[in-house]
């Protein structure tokens, strides 16, 4: 008699699990279904009124044009060679001036955070450095460093640098004061405590900071471009405005998207491995 | 000196200065002695100095006059006889159970397969099989404080300073918690200093009460606990030894507590 409610309550639950899991799908497919006719409503507004001349084809080309461009890009290749030789130019400079200015700034962060006197004496003129819009510093890279990658990528690691010596510099004067000391009396010395817990405890915030500067690399790097170069999308937007090309400015800006969303990707996947002991806030 | 004392304290001072240069006088020439193998609490008002005792035992701050002695002798940084229970979670967020055990051993120089070894050992000692590989964020609060122990432990000390350990535990949990400390301390007969603001853990526990006055502070009592031995913590706190002990203790507090 008693295993028959029970049994009957466990098929009840089942149920209502079922139709719980078909609420969330249902949830789901409407998002992504008003998404999908967000996009193309927009676009597709926007080819309109371009066509009938509501918009100004000429200075903000339609999506048409645009798709267009990107094609011809890809079959034909750019004026200045092509496409995947700009975009891995512009990859090149990015990676290169991310990595060195992560480095640098990691190592500069922690190094800083460990030292109170140093902090004490240097943290205004970081707050400073920061203020300073960086990005004009490009044309003195170009004039120093040449039309060729070295200014560029200079100009990546000034972008990327302040912003993960900050966060690493945050994230260590954050740890946990109490985990540092057990890890003393459990017997580890300065090196460990820096290493083993400092590191550690410091590695979601520069991680998060390596998220948004991956995104100024990218943008130190097309600067740097624009400024002056012989390759990459910088350029090539250059060459475009040159021109009176604003399909060519929308589909440069397009590659770079994607660029950038790989790249997120990526950082996203190392965060999960690296920080797979934080609990699951969502 | 009587140097058949672990831990000696001896008319200690310490003071901290706030950021602006302000000065808090935490202990007064504090005095407190505390033999081998001895199960001491430490129990006083709120904020009157009894974790400071145990950063100056530990080695984690220096006395700014007087003496820190153990076994007789002052030393200098952090002494390896001692192992230290935090008030809140000091485990390590980003090591799973097992590498938080192993952890103490691995700072101290063992290689890493002794030390995964013993760690094993200390998991099946406090209870954790089957969750080495959790991490901190997947235990109960009284798990966390098993690996905590076990993390200690396992470095042997001499000398184990507990500030606070179960005091963010309910109270089921921090019973049993408080004899599994009382099963593993009597295995292994270390020096206990206990500070709590809970009198009755506080008699529960220990030998030896000592009741702090307020800031600065000094010791203003000593109490005896001569409850035998093994007790069990859940029946222990109804004898009626029990219950005087800790009516007089609180006599003590309240007088130095005037809200």
């Amino acid at each position: 008699m008693n295993d028959k409610i029970i049994m009957n309550r466990k098929s009840e639950i089942t149920k209502l699990e079922q139709a719980s899991i078909k609420k969330v799908k249902e949830h789901w497919r409407i998002v992504i279904f008003y998404r999908f006719m967000f996009l193309t409503a927009t676009l597709s507004s926007w080819e309109i009124l371009g066509r009938i001349g509501v918009i100004d084809q000429f200075f903000f080309s339609i999506p048409s044009k645009i798709i267009y461009q990107i094609c011809i890009w890809i079959i034909k290749g750019t004026s200045q060679g092509p496409l995947w030789l700009q975009v891995l130019v512009t990859l090149e400079e990015t990676v290169l001036g991310f990595l060195i200015g992560a480095v640098m700034g990691i190592v500069s962060g922690i190094a800083l955070g460990r030292n109170k006197m140093l902090a004490d004496i240097f943290s205004i003129y970081i707050k400073i450095a920061n203020a300073i819009p960086r990005i004009v510093l490009g044309s003195i890279f170009i004039i120093a460093l040449g039309l060729g990658m070295a200014s560029k990528v200079a100009l990546a690691v000034v972008m990327v640098f302040f912003v993960v010596f900050g966060n690493a510099f945050q994230g260590v004067r954050e740890a946990d004061v109490n985990l540092i000391a057990n890890a003393k009396v459990l017997g580890a010395n300065d090196s460990q405590i820096t290493f083993k817990v400092v590191l550690p405890s410091a590695l979601s915030w520069i991680l998060a900071s390596l998220h948004i500067s991956f995104g100024f690399a990218l943008v130190g790097a097309v600067v740097g471009e624009f400024l002056g170069s012989k390759q990459g999308i910088g350029l090539l937007i250059a060459t475009a405005q040159g021109a009176f090309n604003a399909a060519g400015v929308f589909a440069a800006m397009i590659v770079l998207a994607v660029v950038a969303l790989l790249a997120d990707y990526l950082i996203t996947r190392l965060e999960n491995r690296l920080l797979k002991w934080r609990p699951n806030i969502q | 000196m009587n140097s058949n004392f672990l831990i000696e304290l001896d008319n200690v001072d310490r003071r901290f200065a706030s950021p602006e240069g302000k000065i808090i006088q935490v202990l007064d020439s504090f005095s407190m002695t505390v033999k081998p193998g001895e199960f001491c609490a430490v129990v006083g008002p709120t904020g009157c100095g009894k974790s400071t005792t145990l950063s100056l035992i530990s080695g984690l701050a220096k006395a700014n006059a007087g003496k820190v002695l153990i076994e007789g002798k002052e030393f200098n940084g952090i002494d390896p006889r001692v192992g230290y229970v935090f008030q809140t979670d000091a485990v390590f967020p980003w090591k799973n159970v097992l590498d938080n055990i192993s952890v103490g051993p691995l700072f101290r120089g063992i290689n890493k397969k002794e030390a995964t070894e013993k760690a094993f050992d200390w998991i099946k000692r406090v209870g954790l099989q089957g969750f080495e590989y959790h991490y901190p964020h997947q235990l109960s609060g009284g798990m966390r404080k098993r690996v905590a122990l076990a993390q200690t432990f396992i470095n042997s000390p001499d000398i184990l300073l507990m500030d606070e350990p179960f005091s963010a535990l309910d109270v089921q949990t921090k019973i049993l918690m408080q004899q599994e400390l009382l099963q593993l301390w009597s295995k292994h007969k270390a020096a206990v200093v206990f500070v709590t603001h809970d009198i009755e853990e506080a008699v529960i526990l220990a030998d030896k009460v000592f009741v702090l006055s307020k800031r600065p502070a000094r010791v203003k009592k000593i109490y005896n606990i001569d409850i035998q031995r093994p007790r069990i913590v859940s029946e222990a706190r109804y004898t009626q030894k029990f219950i005087e002990i800790s009516k007089s203790i609180w006599n003590d507090l309240s007088e130095e507590v005037n809200i």
